[in-house]
């Protein structure tokens, strides 16, 4: 079967690609486009890593289909820091020892904002909640939710 | 190295900082790489085959269907593997016979467990590849299987091998079973100990498989070249582990394969093993087309890891003055479709924390239809506490006494005697029960159905191989390039410990994982070893930079060697021509290479050893809802003896990760198969790992011993704290409901049938 054209805005530019009708966004980003931040974990929309923002809403791009995104705005990692600039959850997760193996790490930092785009000012519990949809298996979460805690302090003050 | 050396305390300027890890910029970015994320021209995608039966014996395989698909480039099956020869090989710990991993790898005669690989194809595109395993035709006689470890040791239990006579007993037995090997470890007389006691504790637990719940499938990037080499692109904790293994099992040169450290998206202990690397190879050598291979997650779940299930039971011998004066386990353990679980360290850890007289441990080797279990952070000893910590609960509670106090009166010190002979040679376990007794949150009120658990565990910790080669810049920077995967920040800590040695910034050091062409042999990151034995190889590397640095400023001297010495980063005349030059930087040295003998590298390689064990002791409040049996952690203390925290956030993180990970055993993870021996669960969906909203901060408290053997002090800080968990917990629920929960997990269904037939009683 023929493939499908699509033209979408990623990470602020035009792009456009081929894909079959099964291929996922997931992979158009990973096998087609070659943005391989965005990563894998389940491909069953279990596990948040594949978070990515289609039309400023978060979802698992392993649950959307490449074919879907047509004339979509698509937000991925790779978009989040400003040029050499990264954006104080980048920084914060640094800073606060965030990530172990840093697998989970670009689809926790995808929903985090999310979040504070929504809630600039979250309690813990409401961090644990919003996150709960991205798995990490290394740091326990302390860490992720201090980091997204005090990057909303830190862009409250901005 | 057969002497450890002793090393005096001193100041430190970097270890003990928390600067942001070499590798973190683009681990933010996404542009770090990770085993899936590499790519090459002219590139096939590999799916594999795998068996939909528990226990069937393959008649045939047909695969030419597969072959006939267009954009399929190569079908492989066990015949294009060599032949093992049948042996065990390797310390008895960890013990290896390849002729089971190759069957492990692709099936031979059976499928052992549903998931068991048996083909594999590479073809141009995913959904091509996936096509072409559709065509692949197999014969399958399906046999009866067998999935609990009970039922796989009944003498009329379906047999995985129906050659196996279990090791270990003697005389050997006559008919084969599933029992691959029985263990036993003693130390004085149990059955006078029990006969002295006042009061004699028993009870018996089981536990379901757990797996190690990594979020990063395996994955990996082959390239053969007709030449015979190959390159290796990898998702593994030790890459050298990749070639050994990969070479091996493909029948190839060592020295033709070289292997990449890809950035690893965790492992614990379940990349200590290879899946995808070897069939990679050969797909890539028949196809002649680099080949990348990447497991879904239902592959994960079905055919690596996890750690074993087991059915165990505990006694244990006290005086009502607190003391044990006997205790006994009996440790069976799935080894998963393939000989070797970690029962030996089960036997060996279980009551390694405590200083008893007469102990007996006894193991067994269990094979059944589920997949080969792989180490699992301190693989083998948070099964064995978990039996060993509820008993010892119990028995604290028959004779009225604290629990940390019970601990204490027991705890092993320096001299202590274990049960498998050696003397515990390192101070650190009292001192943790002292700061987890400290804790205000220890003595606070609890409200109703809430119940506060305590359970303490230990891990042995590791030394081993390592190698690092230090490279002088010419601006004074440093690059150290050491083989050990990077799996929670150990680039991190290398760097901290050579800036420290060195005398430079932390941010001169630039740390990297060498491929295997690139540094010397290194053993798989585990066992909690690398800060410690790669750390500590670096230390000895930078060492040898500074004596370098010395002889190049004595040159610009002209002075003797012996007038040089190093102090703070810097050279300094001394003896007889102190104070007759400016002291040199190590920036100024460096620059200077060319006039004073060229570049400024030094290699070190050992094997160390004195390494010290890792001691964990934590407590933990829960509150027990009584229509639903879910049990919500309140809060969790974790005290652990880290010898010295060279980066304490990370330091930290492996207390708070190991200690979710033990929520997740205890409350929610296991292995659900139907009756067709079929997992029912391999998906994160209703295989339940921690989520951040089902636990609360993890209160960690580091303890530091130093270990005296190492430069910085450092004890392995990795595994100790996976061991208590589910013991604290099950103690809690005890405390909460009166009611000891044997079985793992202690889900919500559980916990309330619990509940129920207490009420009904």
């Amino acid at each position: 079967m023929a493939k499908h054209h699509v033209t979408a805005t990623l990470n602020g530019s035009p792009v456009e690609f081929l894909c079959e009708t099964q291929q996922t966004l997931l992979e158009v980003l990973r096998d087609e486009l070659n943005l391989t931040g965005t990563k894998e974990g389940c491909a069953t929309g279990d596990c948040g890593a594949c978070s990515v923002t289609v039309g400023g809403r978060l979802v698992c791009s392993c649950l959307v289909l490449g074919a879907e995104v047509e004339g979509k705005r698509i937000e991925t990692i790779e978009g989040m820091a400003s040029g050499t600039e990264l954006h104080p959850l980048q920084q914060k997760f640094l800073e606060h020892a965030a990530l172990q193996c840093g697998i989970c790490t670009p689809g926790m930092l995808i929903a985090a904002r999310s979040l504070l785009e929504r809630k600039p000012d979250p309690t813990e519990e409401e961090v644990r909640y919003w996150l709960a949809g991205n798995l990490c298996r290394c740091t326990g979460y302390n860490k992720i939710v201090d980091a997204v805690l005090a990057a909303a302090g830190e862009m409250r003050r901005a | 190295m057969a002497d450890t050396v002793l090393y005096p305390e001193r100041e430190l300027k970097v270890v003990g900082t928390q600067p942001v890890r070499p590798d973190g910029v683009p681990k933010v970015t996404g542009l770090a790489q990770y085993g899936a994320d590499f790519t090459l021209p002219g590139m096939l995608w590999g799916r594999i085959l795998r068996s939909p039966h528990a226990h069937a014996r393959i008649r045939a395989i047909n695969t030419k269907k597969a072959e006939a698909l267009p954009g399929v480039k190569a079908v492989i099956t066990a015949a294009d593997l060599p032949e093992q020869k049948f042996d065990y090989v390797g310390p008895e710990r960890v013990a290896i016979n390849f002729w089971h991993m190759t069957r492990n790898i692709l099936a031979r005669e059976k499928v052992l467990y549903e998931g068991h690989a048996l083909a594999a194809v590479a073809a141009t595109s995913k959904s091509i590849a996936e096509e072409a395993l559709k065509l692949i035709e197999v014969d399958y006689e399906v046999l009866p299987h067998v999935i609990d470890v009970d039922e796989a040791m009944q003498p009329d239990a379906p047999l995985l091998f129906e050659d196996m006579i279990t090791r270990g007993v003697q005389p050997p037995p006559t008919k084969p079973s599933n029992v691959s090997k029985r263990i036993e470890f003693k130390l004085g007389d149990v059955d006078k100990g029990f006969a002295a006691a006042d009061e004699i504790v028993e009870a018996s637990y089981k536990t379901k498989p757990v797996h190690q719940g990594y979020i990063e499938p395996h994955a990996c990037l082959a390239r053969f070249d007709t030449d015979g080499q190959a390159e290796v692109w990898s998702s593994s904790q030790g890459h050298f582990v990749v070639r050994t293994f990969t070479s091996r099992l493909v029948g190839m040169k060592v020295g033709d394969l070289r292997c990449h450290a890809a950035e690893i998206g965790g492992a614990f202990g379940g990349k200590t093993v290879v899946y995808v690397e070897p069939i990679a190879v050969v797909l890539s050598k028949k196809s002649g087309h680099p080949v990348k291979i990447m497991m879904s997650r239902e592959e994960v779940f079905k055919a690596s890891g996890p750690t074993s299930g087991a059915s165990m039971t505990i006694k244990l011998g006290v005086m009502r003055d607190g003391r044990i004066v006997a205790a006994e386990g009996i440790f069976k353990y799935q080894a998963g479709a393939f000989p070797t679980s970690p029962v030996m360290n089960g036997c060996m850890c279980s009551f390694a924390p405590y200083d008893i007289a007469n102990v007996r441990t006894i193991g067994y080797d269990v094979v059944c239809n589920r997949p080969k279990t792989v180490a699992y952070r301190a693989p083998g000893s948070p099964i064995s506490a978990f039996a060993a910590e509820s008993t010892m609960d119990l028995a604290a509670r028959r004779i009225g006494m604290d629990p940390i106090e019970f601990r204490l009166k027991n705890i092993a010190r320096p001299g202590s005697q274990t049960v498998w002979g050696a003397k515990l040679a390192h101070a650190g376990f009292a001192e943790t029960l002292h700061a987890l007794q400290k804790h205000p949150g220890y003595k606070a009120p609890l409200g109703k159905n809430q119940g506060r658990g305590v359970a303490a565990g230990y891990w042995f910790n590791g030394g081993g191989e390592s190698s690092a080669t230090v490279h002088v810049n010419e601006d004074g920077t440093v690059v150290v390039a050491e083989g050990s995967p990077d799996i929670g920040g150990s680039r991190a800590s290398i760097a901290l410990m050579a800036a420290e040695t060195l005398g430079i910034p932390y941010e001169n050091v630039r740390p990297i994982v060498a491929d295997t062409n690139s540094v010397g042999y290194t053993q798989a990151t585990g066992g909690s070893r690398v800060t410690y034995a790669t750390g500590m190889t670096v230390i000895n590397a930078c060492n040898k930079v500074i004596d370098e640095m010395c002889v190049r400023a004595a040159k610009l001297w002209k002075v003797e060697r012996a007038d040089v010495i190093w102090e703070d980063g810097h050279a300094r005349p001394a003896g007889k021509r102190a104070g007759e030059f400016e002291p040199l930087s190590f920036k100024a040295i460096a620059a200077k290479r060319t006039a004073t003998g060229g570049p400024i590298t030094a290699s070190a390689a050992m094997n160390a050893e004195g390494q010290a064990p890792g001691f964990s002791a934590q407590f933990c409040d829960v509150e027990v809802d009584p229509d639903t049996g879910y049990v919500k952690i309140l809060r969790y203390v974790a005290a652990q003896d880290v010898g010295r925290a060279i980066h304490p956030g990370y330091c930290e993180g492996q207390i708070h990760g190991g200690v979710v990970q033990g929520i997740g055993w205890a409350l929610n993870e296991e292995y659900i198969y139907d009756r067709n021996g079929r997992m029912e669960n391999p998906g994160f969906l209703d295989y339940r790992i921690p989520v951040a909203s089902d636990v609360p901060m993890i209160e960690a408290i580091m303890v530091e011993v130093p270990n005296p053997n190492h430069p910085y002090g450092v004890k392995g800080v990795a595994e100790a704290n996976i061991v208590p968990p589910t013991a604290t917990i099950a103690n809690a629920v005890h405390s909460a409901t009166g009611l000891r929960l044997t079985d793992l997990p202690m889900s919500p269904p559980k916990v309330l049938a619990a509940l129920d037939s207490a009420r009904k009683r």
